[in-house]
């Protein structure tokens, strides 16, 4: 199958076999390694990524949904060297542990921003949802609080 | 010892073969000498200080200088999240006079020569490498003064040194440009050491090496990794409970497209084909014939792991507590079990390998970097040489890779097609395969005297193994030690002062795997121990705090113990009430390879769930490498530990061990983690020690202590439920 979506903003073109998921034809096809693989039934979100700017757990998420999409992965988070505010509170707060889980947790944090810039520890309950095996989850709630600090700064930079 | 190390000169020695057998043998020299099981045992338990095995005399595989002046490390530990990488990096630095930004850490691939023989685990590679490594940058640093010296004409003394620079006589040089002219190296002496004061990054909280690279989502881990011309590799395997392989119809999965090969062993059967995807449907098609014996359940497993079944051997022992415990007033016993329990790191277990006829080449995240070269020699013929094991970064370790004999299955499917093969467990794989942490089932008695002492006490405990048939011990290992110095952990009493007292092990052979899960036997022992410590002080009416202090001795471990205890008190404002707020506090103490830990935890009920909202964590590992990165270890001990206690279980049905997938195992995630967990470190000694581990003790305990006085119901098993 012929398909077509803009990943990291780039349009990318190929021949897939439309049974695959998002996930194999982002790590194998186009070899981009920072989505992992956890699971492959949507039970970890070690591949989450975003899809028209939605969390979407790609293990499960056949490749022709995305077609005409635009997909974000963690290697499109940060501008070139400069770190996205999520990657940025991540390294203020020393986070990641192995780091295995970690890009599937700044996606999703991307997404939960975005619905909620300044979301409550309920708000972050709810919505943050994979896991963690070398236990981050304390310093990742610090981690996403700060993201949203330094989102709405800058914010309040762009907006004077 | 450091005497003998200056005095040798460096170059000689290689390398310490055999390590394995010599730690087996230095183990079981205790066990013995029967007279002094006792004492030896209890102090090789407690103190497994096992000295670092591998190459310890030569710079030039452990460094290397960049002509940017940036200088590698080439490590033979591994890095799994446990900040390893930062700790040496900090270490090296310190001695070779670099900045930390100058440092860059990469795993040693065998064919440098820099290869821990035994394993990167047990909490120890930075205890272990203390010593040698900064021995190591320091005598490196000498290397390049004496040759900057010469270059620049100076008397090496004259030289001073700022961030990989020599200066002196007015000119300087950087190492970069030292090493890039220098042919032939004199090794000096091993130099003094540093002292504390004059440390730059030793005791300060640096951030970790590789944060930026894991933020970013490099290419880092075994499963990112890939070679030219790479296929796809899948292994059938066994979903029964010690099912072995008979024989396989491969005549679909041999017609399904995009198949390259199957491959058909004596032992296994599987697949490569050009996609992942194609090959894990093809081992799908693969109609292989199993043998097994037995209709496992999970009640015939619980039957089996009792105390009293199978061989005891006494692990501890002072005074008579058989005699005082076998009658008489004032006898208490309670008894705990904790459930199998699964590694479900993040990263599945798996292999890139290349075979061809000069030799093999393996990229992998593994804690055994020499096992898995040596197996994967044997399996191809090949000598150990000729067999280059890349580590790369592991998705998570906990000891689920402490054995990888995927590799060489990865190394069969290669060989057979001529082409680097990737071959990688799916989840379900993972969950059925795995090496879990045994079940177990304790018995605690103790004897209580008229104050409301305990008199004797004794713990008596049944597991099955962890340390016994792991190829990292040889099988002389076994009738040496007499019980499994992994079960063991944590299991003998802490409380020395009780004036008799002792501690038995229970073998258990169970039908399938079990072996190293982070902690060991620390987290069930010390819930058994701790939860009946804190059945004992209620009783006898005491304060649990109190209680405890009162029964520890007063020698160093003691006094080290008591401080974490009482810092524990004081920081959490420990009460033994319901607080206001409608939460109750329970307090547990552990010590795991001489690092003490106490934790007090408030916890409450919602609907009708156990919410654990703060965790109070004193853990007192000696002197300190890296403050925040000790902190990160205890807070994910503590959830890792949560977990345990609260949710995590395995089932075996019809033979099967089950769930095999996340959320029916359930884990502990956001939702369930502590919102404040406050560590406080202490540093009563001048030694570097276990960190990664000792943690996940007092935890469970802590809990079920908690919801003792919240509910006024005693939870004796793991998962503990309201
Ligand atoms: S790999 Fe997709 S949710 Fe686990
Ligand atoms: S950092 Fe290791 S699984 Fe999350």
């Amino acid at each position: 199958m012929l398909i077509t979506f803009r990943l990291n903003g780039i349009p990318r073109r190929m021949d897939v076999d439309e049974s695959m998921s998002l996930l194999w034809v982002i790590r194998d096809v186009l070899d981009l390694k920072g989505t992992k693989f956890g699971c492959g039934k949507a039970a970890c979100g070690a591949c989450t990524l975003l899809v028209d700017g939605q969390a979407v757990r790609s293990c499960s998420y056949p490749v022709k949904l995305a077609a005409g999409k635009e997909v974000t992965t963690i290697e499109g988070l940060s501008d070139g060297e400069i770190l996205h505010p999520v990657q940025q509170a991540w390294v203020e707060e020393v986070v990641p542990q192995c780091g295995y889980c970690q890009p599937g947790f700044m996606m999703a944090t991307v997404a939960l921003l975005d619905q909620h810039p300044q979301p409550t520890d309920d708000d972050i309950d709810k919505s943050i949802v994979n896991i963690c095996r070398c236990g981050t989850y304390y310093r990742m709630r610090r981690a996403i609080h700060r993201a949203a600090e330094i989102m709405s700064q800058s914010e309040k930079r762009n907006n004077l | 010892m450091r005497e003998e190390r200056n005095k040798r000169g460096l170059t000689r020695r290689k390398f310490l073969v055999g390590s394995a057998v010599g730690v087996g043998v230095i183990l079981g020299v205790g066990y013995l000498s029967r007279s002094m099981i006792r004492r030896y045992l209890a102090g090789i338990a407690n103190t497994i200080e096992l000295p670092y095995q591998g190459d310890t005399d030569s710079p030039s595989i452990w460094f290397e200088v960049l002509a940017d002046n940036r200088v590698i490390l080439h490590s033979p530990k591994v890095e799994m999240g446990q900040g390893t990488f930062t700790g040496l990096a900090q270490m090296a630095a310190d001695e070779l006079e670099v900045e930390m930004s100058q440092m860059v850490v990469v795993h040693a691939a065998t064919s440098t020569g820099n290869i821990d023989p035994f394993a990167t685990g047990g909490s120890n590679s930075i205890s272990s490498l203390w010593i040698p490594l900064r021995e190591l940058a320091a005598t490196m640093r000498e290397m390049l003064r004496g040759e900057a010296a010469k270059m620049l004409g100076v008397d090496p003394a004259n030289l001073s040194i700022r961030s990989g620079r020599f200066l002196g006589g007015g000119r300087q040089i950087t190492y970069g440009d030292v090493v890039s002219s220098v042919e032939e190296w004199h090794v000096p002496e091993t130099p003094p050491l540093k002292v504390t004061a004059d440390f730059n990054y030793i005791g300060k909280p640096v951030p970790r090496i590789d944060l930026r690279d894991k933020v970013m989502g490099m290419r880092m881990f075994g499963m990112d990794s890939i070679m030219e011309d790479m296929l796809y590799g899948a292994v059938a395997r066994p979903v029964h409970i010690g099912a072995r392989f008979v024989s396989v119809d491969t005549s679909i999965a041999e017609n399904m497209p995009e198949v390259v090969r199957v491959v058909v062993e004596k032992d296994f059967a599987g697949v490569i084909a050009k996609s992942r995807v194609a090959a894990h449907q093809a081992k799908e098609a693969l109609v292989v014939e199993w043998e097994y014996d037995d209709n496992w359940q999970t009640e015939a497993i619980e039957k089996m792991i009792r105390v009293g079944q199978g061989n005891p051997v006494e692990i501890q022992k002072d005074g008579n507590p058989e005699k005082l415990l076998s009658s008489g007033e004032n006898i208490i016993t309670r008894e705990y079990t904790s459930p199998i329990g699964a590694h479900a790191q993040l990263e599945p277990n798996g292999a890139v390998a290349l075979v061809s006829e000069e030799g093999a080449v393996i990229m992998i995240s593994t804690q055994v970097v020499a096992i898995t070269r040596k197996e994967i020699a044997q399996r191809l013929g090949m000598s150990e040489d000729q067999v280059n094991v890349i580590p790369t970064y592991l998705g998570g370790g906990f000891g689920r890779r402490l054995h990888t004999p995927n590799a060489v299955q990865a190394a069969v499917l290669s060989k057979a097609v001529g082409r680097p093969v990737k071959c990688f467990f799916d989840r379900k794989e993972e969950f059925q395969n795995d090496t879990f942490r045994p079940p177990t089932h304790h018995v605690l008695k103790a004897r209580l005297d008229d104050e409301g002492r305990i008199l004797a006490m004794e713990h008596q405990l049944s597991s099955g193994d962890v340390m016994f048939g792991s190829p990292m011990f040889p099988r002389i290992a076994t009738p040496l030690l007499g019980a499994d110095a992994g079960v063991w952990r944590g299991g003998m009493i802490q409380y020395g002062a009780i004036p008799n007292h002792r501690a038995v092990c229970w073998r258990v052979k169970l039908p399938f795997a079990t072996s190293w899960w982070r902690s060991l036997g620390l987290l069930a022992n010390t819930f058994a121990i701790e939860c009946f410590m804190d059945e004992l002080a209620l009783k006898t009416g005491k304060d649990p705090a109190e209680f405890r202090l009162a029964h520890i001795e007063d020698n160093e471990r003691g006094t080290r113990l008591k401080e974490v205890i009482r810092t524990v008190v004081e920081k959490s404002q420990y009460r033994d009430d319901i607080l206001p707020n409608g939460r109750a506090m329970g307090l547990a103490a552990s010590t795991d390879a001489n690092t003490p830990c106490a934790q007090v935890v408030e916890v409450s009920l919602q609907d009708k769930e156990i919410k654990v909202h703060k965790v109070t964590c004193v853990i007192d590992p000696g002197l300190v490498i890296n403050p925040d990165q000790v902190r990160a270890q205890c807070e994910g001990a503590i959830i890792m530990g949560l977990s345990a206690a609260l949710y995590e279980k395995m089932e075996v049905r019809d033979s099967q061990l089950t769930p095999t997938i996340y959320g029916p195992y359930r884990m502990a995630m956001m939702r369930d983690a502590p919102r404040e967990i406050d560590v406080v470190i202490l540093q009563n000694d001048d030694q570097p020690g276990a960190v990664g581990e000792p943690p996940l003790g007092p935890i469970g305990a802590a809990i079920a202590n908690a919801l003792f006085r919240l509910t006024g119901e005693r939870q004796r098993a793991m998962p503990v439920m309201a």
